[in-house]
């Protein structure tokens, strides 16, 4: 990891809790990641560890009942939080963060046509720090605009892009309304991209292209992105760097190459070994997800985990670092990398 | 000795738009599904894996009677169900239960979890009370969840307990036929893995039928007896799993299979993308609907529609593709790896 260069996104510390009838439910807690420019960093985790919370939490979008307890997030270095009431903080966060989120079928308005959508937000944020249609008559504007969406909707490969515009988003199939929301999320220039499952509806050439530009972008334009997935293939050919996340914390994040070949929380080891290539009989691990109501005492992943010592059920382990550049949070780990 | 096939496709053609809207616009025709036969054995899971928009939902649409076909022969156990009103349809085809390809759209956001998974058996007409619990209560923990989601809504749930709900949902009604609509994306794969085991075993326990529509290719690998291969609404390949994957004969084919991102990082610079921009599914190129990016092609390809032939001498096998040129095909892929030469790389 280049810990040198300033990050472009600074998340410090994030935890989020959610009320509940039955009390309070701890959802992240203290949360890190920092992205450096151009770089690609993924988050895997189980599902319902908060992935999408976390993305939510740095937009400003937690749903009503959910708020962030502690932590900050910074953008190049200005902090986002405590922004939540200032209307600057939903332009700063409209122009600079694109957001892909994880339900292309809830994400776009059943009863406006395509084109308006994409427009809407261009329309309000404009195209990039270089862009020169702001000032331009509406009708210019939009024409300029209408162009560069085409063009975007070419890229990610969905067919017929000009008819596109005019279209209902029941007219498109599941992946198509996914690419069209991947668009819309690269269509103000962003410098920052947070991308929730973004491909899990593309079939696996359409997937290909899809990386392929977003790998471009960051080499290109230096764009950063977090990419959420369930797919180890993706963050083995996307990403920089990857998080492994269980129940609300991280456990282990580092390289991908370190993190996927020689992988040290037992959860990530775990994890990997439940896939199809990998697997002998179709198990997932034993146990269950902790409910964020009632998490475990120590380490969260002390009641499926199979190599527990007496530490794990007292104290919470640190993300500490650990060999080959990552950092787990693990007793176990830690008490093997002391000689 | 085999009786014949549960469901049995013969030419299927769905289509959207034609005419005009109410703004007098016209509205181009979308061959969503165009031509589409094949067989589905009992108790088999047939694999439907293909380009985004190629048509796989519209097909399991038509196949539930949810849309009506515009032709083509649709046999439930030998008998006929196409050709029907959308109720008679959906009537006659009611072993057959789809699993949405969205789970969240699929839940009802003003129910609760329970609420909804009830109501579904009453529906169904499972009339007694303890009964509807018993099942509910089971089927739950099979997906791997606990009572307490009951009580939630929809928007409580991130997005692998949805859909782990949609299929709860639907295999609580033991259905003969399961159409599975991208049934693990989103699910991570611990989850997944406890997931396809239960395929696995409900399979084996009620007979189930499974058609298994799929992007992730480890998964149909692993689960599906056979994959039909489709492109801008057609099958191009149809066969036993292994041998597809062992020795795929269709250029779209291979290209798929060499666009599945493998576990070894760093591959991405040098994976070979398909060549040109997807044709319009409203015009649809003459011949082989994959001509355009396919670098095999050649003039017969834009004169003639490849038909879907035995592509082995053993014709039991049931290998079949839709190409002028899969010989081509067959012979770069001889030395068992993923030879390229049928896809042009960008
Ligand atoms: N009102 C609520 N009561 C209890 N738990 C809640 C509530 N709202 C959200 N949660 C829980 O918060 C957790 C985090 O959800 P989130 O959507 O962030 O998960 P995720 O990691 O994105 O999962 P997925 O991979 O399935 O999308 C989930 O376990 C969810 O059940
Ligand atoms: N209501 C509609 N009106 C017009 N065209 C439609 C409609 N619904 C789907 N289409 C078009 O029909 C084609 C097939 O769509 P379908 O949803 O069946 O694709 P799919 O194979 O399921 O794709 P995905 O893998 O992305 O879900 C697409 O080109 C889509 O744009
Ligand atoms: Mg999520
Ligand atoms: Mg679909």
């Amino acid at each position: 990891m280049t810990a040198s260069a300033p990050a472009l996104l600074d998340v410090r510390n994030l935890s989020v809790a959610v009320d509940t009838d039955e009390g309070v439910a701890s959802i992240l807690d203290g949360v890190n990641f920092q992205l450096a420019p151009g770089s690609i960093h993924g988050v895997v985790g189980e599902s319902g560890c908060g992935k999408s919370t976390l993305i939510k939490a740095i937009l400003g979008l937690l749903p009503a009942r959910s708020r962030a307890t502690e932590g900050s997030v910074a953008l190049n270095g200005k902090p986002l939080f405590g922004l939540e009431q200032a209307s600057t903080a939903h332009s700063v966060r409209g122009r600079q963060i694109g957001f892909i989120p994880q339900d292309p079928f809830l994400a776009l308005n059943p009863v406006f046509r395509v084109g308006d959508q994409l427009l809407e937000a261009m329309w309000w944020h404009g195209a990039g720090s270089d862009d020169t249609n702001r000032e331009k008559p509406r009708a210019q504007r939009r024409r300029a605009y209408s162009e560069r969406i085409v063009e975007l909707l070419r890229a990610v490969q969905l067919p017929d892009p000009e008819l596109a515009l005019a279209r209902y988003p029941h007219q498109f199939s599941g992946g198509q309304r996914q690419r069209l929301l991947i668009a819309a999320a690269l269509a103000c220039a962003p410098q920052v991209v947070l991308a929730d499952e973004p491909t899990t509806a593309l079939d696996v050439t359409t997937q290909l292209q899809i990386l392929k530009l977003l790998r471009q972008l960051t080499r290109e334009r230096g764009v950063s992105m977090m990419f959420v997935t369930h797919d180890f293939g993706v963050v083995a050919q996307l990403c920089d760097t990857v998080t492994v996340m269980y129940a609300g914390q991280t456990v282990e994040t580092g390289p991908v190459a370190t993190v996927m070949e020689q992988p040290s929380h037992p959860y990530t080891r775990m994890l990997l070994a439940c896939h199809p290539e990998r697997s002998v009989e179709l198990k997932g691990i034993p146990g269950a997800v902790p409910s964020p109501l009632r998490p475990p005492a120590g380490c969260r992943f002390n009641p499926r985990c199979p190599e527990v010592i007496p530490d794990c059920e007292s104290g919470r382990p640190k993300l500490l670092p650990a060999s080959a550049g990552r950092h787990v949070a693990c007793f176990r780990c830690h008490a093997e990398a002391v000689p | 000795m085999k009786s014949g096939p549960i469901l049995s496709l013969e030419n299927v053609v769905s289509v959207y738009g034609g005419g005009r809207s109410w703004l007098g616009r016209a509205q181009p025709e979308v061959r969503a599904v165009d031509g589409v036969t094949f067989d589905v054995q009992e108790g088999e899971a047939l694999a439907l894996v293909g380009e985004s928009g190629c048509g796989k939902t519209t097909l399991a649409k038509t196949v539930l009677g949810l849309l009506r076909e515009r032709s083509g022969n649709i046999r439930l156990d030998g008998k006929l169900v196409s050709g029907l009103t959308p109720q008679q349809a959906r009537l006659a085809r009611m072993t057959i239960q789809y699993v949405h390809q969205d789970p969240g759209a699929a839940l009802d956001p003003w129910w609760t979890i329970g609420h909804t998974l009830d109501e579904t058996l009453r529906i169904h007409a499972v009339s007694d009370r303890a009964e509807r619990a018993r099942r509910i209560e089971e089927m739950l923990s099979a997906v791997g969840l606990d009572s307490s989601f009951l009580r939630r809504y929809p928007h409580e749930l991130s997005g692998g307990q949805q859909r782990r709900i949609g299929l709860a949902r639907i295999l609580i009604l033991h259905p003969r036929i399961v159409i599975l609509d991208e049934p693990t994306s989103g699910l991570d794969l611990s989850v997944q893995a406890t997931v396809l085991g239960l395929f696995d075993e409900l399979r084996h326990q009620f007979g189930l039928t499974y058609i298994f529509v799929s992007h992730d290719l480890s998964v149909v690998r692993r689960m599906c007896d056979r994959v039909a291969i489709m492109y801008l609404g057609r099958v191009v390949e149809l066969g036993p799993t292994e041998p597809i994957f062992r020795a795929p004969v269709h250029s779209y084919t291979r290209a798929l299979l060499s666009a599945s991102p493998s576990l070894t990082p760093g591959q991405l610079d040098g994976m070979p993308s398909l060549r040109d921009d997807p044709p319009s599914p409203s015009a649809v190129p003459s011949g082989c609907g994959f001509r355009t990016r396919c670098a095999l092609a050649d003039r017969v390809c834009s004169a003639h529609r490849p038909a879907l032939e035995a592509v082995v001498d053993d014709a039991a096998n049931g290998h079949m593709a839709a190409c002028h040129h899969w010989q081509d095909g067959l012979f770069s892929s001889a030395d068992g790896s993923l030879a390229m030469h049928g896809v042009g790389a960008q």
